[in-house]
């Protein structure tokens, strides 16, 4: 059974209370079609969950299968920094198709960001030693693929539908 | 070559640790032949899998493409072998990008697989396997993974680990 190696901690983008019963950590891909149809699997978890679960998500670009995936990531954590880290996190879920880099601004701009910051630290890809730390923690605590889910800690060997997560999140909510 | 009758079904097979690699000699490329032998004085990662064209993204060779320098870093090489022949390699190589090479273990089919004690004759192609061989050839971790379980790569590069710290 794969365990998570890195915990989350303060450096991860969670939602929810670090006291919730269960964390659910996600690496994901932004190009990855199979994130993408996780995406409102996740949304749809915690409303059901409410304040019981808290998520956080991690990158695991696969670039020379989704030649997107990095910068994409780079684009959210760009807006992280500036306090939009799940804005840009759902526009990108919600325009897979359009992940260039002309779109990324284009969506900073359109989430309210400081473009020149968002532009200066897309070109220095000041994020992209994050998102290899993302990255090589999944590596280390057996992702396989993406999306990878981790319940409290341990890697979730069912599938990314709704009912195989929720049954697996209530199963350790209850213990 | 042994024959294959004798050979126990591949979940008791695999070749454990401490076991000396069985050599081969596959091809690469149409005209090229890569032998394991080749490889002695570093380190090795087989990995055996099904076959090319897995319809998952983020399957098991896309993955190890990505985590190719993380390998190279114990000076470890990768090769990937299917049963797939040579053609359908260069073709899945090249729509994936992939910088390690994949042998066809082709003719005759899944001999080395066998030799490995990975093949699986129900499926008609090897399973899903792992080895890590050290520098003298000698095989110092093997994983034959659940049937549809992408095995990752934590246990290889925690195989690798031990390997360097010897």
């Amino acid at each position: 059974m794969s365990k998570l190696t890195m915990a989350v901690a303060p450096r991860d983008h969670a939602q929810g209370a670090e006291s919730a019963p269960v964390t659910l950590v996600e690496y994901g891909d932004y190009e990855c079609p199979h994130c993408g149809a996780a995406y409102p699997v996740v949304k749809k978890l915690q409303e059901t969950l409410g304040k019981k679960l808290r998520f956080v998500f991690r990158n695991f670009p696969l670039n020379s299968i989704h030649p997107h995936a990095e910068h994409a990531a780079e684009a959210a954590e760009c807006a992280g920094v500036q306090d939009k880290f799940w804005e840009m996190h759902d526009w990108i879920f919600e325009n897979q198709e359009t992940l260039g880099d002309a779109d990324l601004l284009a969506a900073a701009k359109e989430l309210g960001l400081d473009a020149k910051r968002f532009v200066k630290e897309m070109e220095t890809q000041a994020f992209l030693p994050r998102v290899k730390e993302d990255f090589q923690s999944g590596v280390r605590s057996g992702v396989n693929g993406t999306p990878t889910f981790f319940i409290n800690g341990v890697r979730h060997e069912r599938g990314a539908a709704y009912e195989d997560l929720l049954a697996a999140l209530q199963a350790v909510a209850a213990k | 070559m042994a024959s294959t009758k004798s050979r126990p079904a591949p979940k008791e097979g695999i070749l454990p640790a401490g076991t000396r690699a069985p050599d081969f000699s596959l091809n690469s490329t149409p005209d090229q032949k890569v032998s394991l032998k080749e490889f002695l004085g570093r380190p090795v990662i087989l990995a055996f899998y099904p076959a090319d064209w897995s319809p998952v993204c983020g399957d098991q060779m896309a993955l190890y493409n990505e985590i190719l320098p993380e390998f190279r870093k114990f000076g470890a090489e990768l090769l990937g072998i299917s049963v797939d022949g040579i053609w359908c390699h260069l073709a899945f190589e090249k729509d994936r990008k992939l910088k390690f090479p994949l042998l066809a273990d082709f003719e005759p089919k899944g001999a080395v697989a066998r030799d490995y004690g990975v093949y699986s004759p129900e499926a008609g192609s090897s399973g899903r396997a792992l080895f890590v061989i050290d520098a003298k050839g000698v095989i110092r971790w093997s994983y034959l993974s659940p049937v549809g379980v992408n095995p990752g790569a934590d246990g290889i590069l925690t195989a690798l680990e031990a390997l360097q710290g010897k």
